[in-house]
């Protein structure tokens, strides 16, 4: 594994780096969020039965606003709810034994953690 | 046509065996195990088969019905996914565990009887334990310890729960249990610790990060589901489960949102997966346990092929922690690839998940769950934007950390396509094969209504539109290096606590005994016994001297006299033999004086 700045044989797949393809995704994105909108205000309108079993299933986005403000609730309540109280050093139960602290995927051990086919060279820490 | 064998003596066999072989053999051996087990898996007939006799109980070995065969079905097929993934590096940890882990999870599935299902339930520690300790590193050995003390303790409660139910008249038939008295309640508790059931799972999250890249393959497949299968069979129905299922269904994706480890994110969500499976069981209606079985077979595909993913990344970059990854498409394409078919797969139509999930909600819904659908549409949600996008996010895309790496080699690949190309055929044709395996037939679904199909792509896109919305607006959580508390925080830290408290009492109390004993008694008695003689000697002639009317000089001249031939042993014979005389005088009278009561 080499840690280099971004050569030319990068190119294809900095593909989506480039700005104006980042652009374009996240065109195309929001085209396909809001067609799925349309299509369910579509279906409302002309009655479609989706065959709900509750009242409210039969609101039109229902799985958009769902899905969207579960996602938001589930990212925003661990990172400022949960993670203020919860949060501790990375190295907190490292004083269990009497070794001193070492990462899951640091390059210590007898086994190199990185395979590369070619080389073989130190991990990041 | 050939007799079938016991699937668990097939990889028993095969995992004895592995270490014995080298090279090139050993991988092709290894290989050729699960294909054995899968030719074999056709040729078991229905029934009741390979029993033993043991003690007072009839054990059986192979109850081959509905449900042993979905479940023997799946974990077959990902065996031999699970042995691809590993086989280049031809360790002897990764293949023999792995193949050790599938068989003791395939005894539990073809066990008729609760005593041969403890058995097996045991080994799948073992398998276990060889899986971490395949990583090879410090951290790995102290988790596999971890995970040792935990289901130890498991299998402890299991066991007393078996023994007094029993004990209480209980049979040892492996079918549904009545959740009343001692007995069957430690079992179902032992049941919930594999199962990863909130505060007693914290096993997972803590140690499946630890494991070997391959390993983790094994242990998310087998424990977890080996127990879903087992409360299926024991406790359907049981309401509690649906409020046990709805805390894991919820609670582990506030851990996984934090979570910078990427195995630990999928840790999480596999717990909230398993809670969808635990729900249904709770509902046990016929349509909601056929969710339970389908949900275990598709889920299993996704999240072997997530970890894959993530563990390809690890083989080549030695990293797994989102603040350390970033960029990789650049490196690594097909792998990312796989990661998002790996997320499609959880939740996307035209793949497994989507046909397995919805049952479990139709189930509910046609309960009259309204809460319980919420909640699951939320946990979909929740689960697809942790273990779909953050872990393919941030590592394959991101920023671009500057690492770079070659692609992963062709047997993880192919592995990861094999996955896939399951996934995708089951979720597009599920009615090809994959519903006719469901265990219960009659209760049918039908996931593809066009209703369906776009409300489920309509979830998915807004998912994606939070966390973008998020990432842009600086507002969702930065990945940083930290630890969080979880409930295994109690047997990590509140263990150190209760060995300083055993230190201090039990060693305290054996200081202090030694002080006492070693330091007092044992010398006084050495004491006693060493000089005692010579003292007591000395001490009965000083009145005879006293009375022959020695002076005080004199007698205690005699009396050091007499001491120093008593501890020398230096006795003139006159008094050795006047001593004896007396003896026999003594013992003379005493058996006369016997001799003369007892006539």
């Amino acid at each position: 594994m080499k840690t280099n700045p971004p050569t030319d044989d990068d190119q294809k797949s900095g593909w989506f780096e480039k700005p104006e393809n980042v652009r374009k995704l996240w065109i195309g994105f929001l085209m396909a969020c809001g067609l799925f909108m349309i299509l369910d205000l579509v279906l409302v309108v002309i009655a479609f039965d989706k065959h709900p079993y509750f009242k409210w299933q039969k609101w039109p986005a229902l799985y958009a606003v769902t899905g969207f403000v579960a996602c938001v609730i589930f990212a925003l309540g661990a990172g400022y709810g949960l993670r203020p109280l919860l949060k501790r050093g990375e190295n907190f139960y490292d004083d269990e034994t009497s070794e001193n602290k070492d990462d899951t995927d640091s390059s210590e051990s007898h086994h190199s953690p990185n395979h590369d086919d070619e080389t073989r060279t130190d991990s990041d820490a | 046509m050939p007799d079938a064998v016991p699937p668990f003596a097939i990889y028993l066999i095969g995992a004895l065996i592995v270490p014995l072989l080298r090279g090139r053999v050993r991988q092709g051996f290894a290989l050729l195990v699960p294909v054995v087990a899968f030719v074999n898996y056709f040729l078991i007939p229905e029934g009741t088969h390979w029993t033993l006799p043991f003690l007072d109980f009839e054990l059986v070995l192979g109850r081959a019905d509905e449900w042993s065969r979905i479940f023997l079905n799946i974990f077959t097929i990902l065996s031999f996914a699970g042995i691809l993934y590993v086989v280049r590096d031809n360790e002897v940890l990764d293949l023999s565990g792995g193949l050790l882990y599938a068989g003791s999870a395939m005894g539990v599935i073809m066990a008729g009887d609760l005593i041969s299902m403890f058995i097996f339930w045991e080994m799948l520690t073992l398998a276990a334990v060889f899986c971490l300790l395949a990583r090879r590193t410090n951290a790995a050995g102290k988790a596999a310890y971890r995970y040792l003390l935990v289901h130890i303790f498991g299998g402890v409660v299991l066991l007393a729960g078996l023994a007094i139910h029993l004990a209480s008249g209980g049979s040892i038939a492996f079918d549904k249990i009545e959740l009343a008295g001692p007995g069957p309640i430690l079992m179902f508790i032992g049941f919930g610790i594999n199962c990863a059931w909130p505060l007693v799972g914290a096993w997972l999250p803590d140690t499946y990060p630890e494991a070997s890249v391959g390993g983790v393959v094994f242990m998310a497949t087998y424990t977890t589901k080996t127990a879903v299968y087992v409360l299926a069979r024991t406790f359907p129905g049981e309401p509690s489960l649906v409020i046990i299922g709805l805390v894991m269904a919820i609670l582990p994706l506030f851990y996984a949102a934090i979570a910078n480890d990427l195995r630990r994110v999928l840790s999480y969500c596999l717990v909230n997966q398993v809670g969808f499976m635990v729900i249904a069981i709770g509902l046990g209606t016929d349509l909601a346990l056929n969710g339970a079985a389908a949900h275990a077979y598709c889920h299993i595909l996704y999240k072997a092929l997530l970890f894959m993913v993530v563990g390809s990344v690890i083989y080549r970059t030695g990293l797994s922690r989102a603040t350390d990854l970033g960029g990789l498409i650049r490196s690594m394409p097909l792998t990312c690839l796989f990661g998002v078919l790996g997320a499609l797969a959880m939740s996307s139509p035209w793949f497994c998940g989507f046909v397995s999930k919805s049952i479990i909600m139709g189930a509910a819904a046609k309960e009259g769950r309204g809460l319980v659908w919420m909640v699951l549409l939320c946990a979909s949600a929740g689960v697809f934007l942790l273990a779909g996008i953050k872990v393919v996010y941030f590592a394959f895309f991101s920023r671009d950390s500057g690492i770079r790496c070659e692609e992963a080699p062709p047997n993880q690949l192919a592995a990861m396509a094999l996955i896939a190309g399951i996934a995708f055929c089951i979720g597009a044709f599920p009615d090809w094969f994959f519903y006719d395996l469901l265990p219960i037939s009659g209760a049918d679904y039908q996931p593809y209504t066009f209703g369906h199909v776009t409300d489920q792509f309509a979830l998915l896109l807004f998912c994606g539109l939070a966390f973008v919305l998020m990432l842009k607006s600086g507002l969702y959580p930065a990945e940083i290096r930290a630890t969080n508390l979880d409930a295994a925080w109690f047997y990590r830290r509140g263990g150190k606590v209760i060995d300083r408290v055993m230190d201090w009492a039990l060693n305290g109390i054996n200081a202090q005994t030694h002080r006492w004993m070693h330091g007092r008694a044992l010398p006084a008695i050495t004491e006693f016994f060493s000089h005692g003689p010579s003292y007591l000697a000395s001490s009965a002639m000083t009145p005879i001297w006293k009375l022959q009317g020695h002076d005080a000089d004199e007698i205690a001249k005699r009396k050091q006299s007499v001491y120093l031939r008593c501890e020398r042993g230096v006795f003139p014979i006159g008094i050795t033999a006047c001593l004896a005389v007396f003896l026999l005088a003594l013992l003379f009278v005493v058996s006369y004086v016997s001799h003369k009561s007892s006539t």
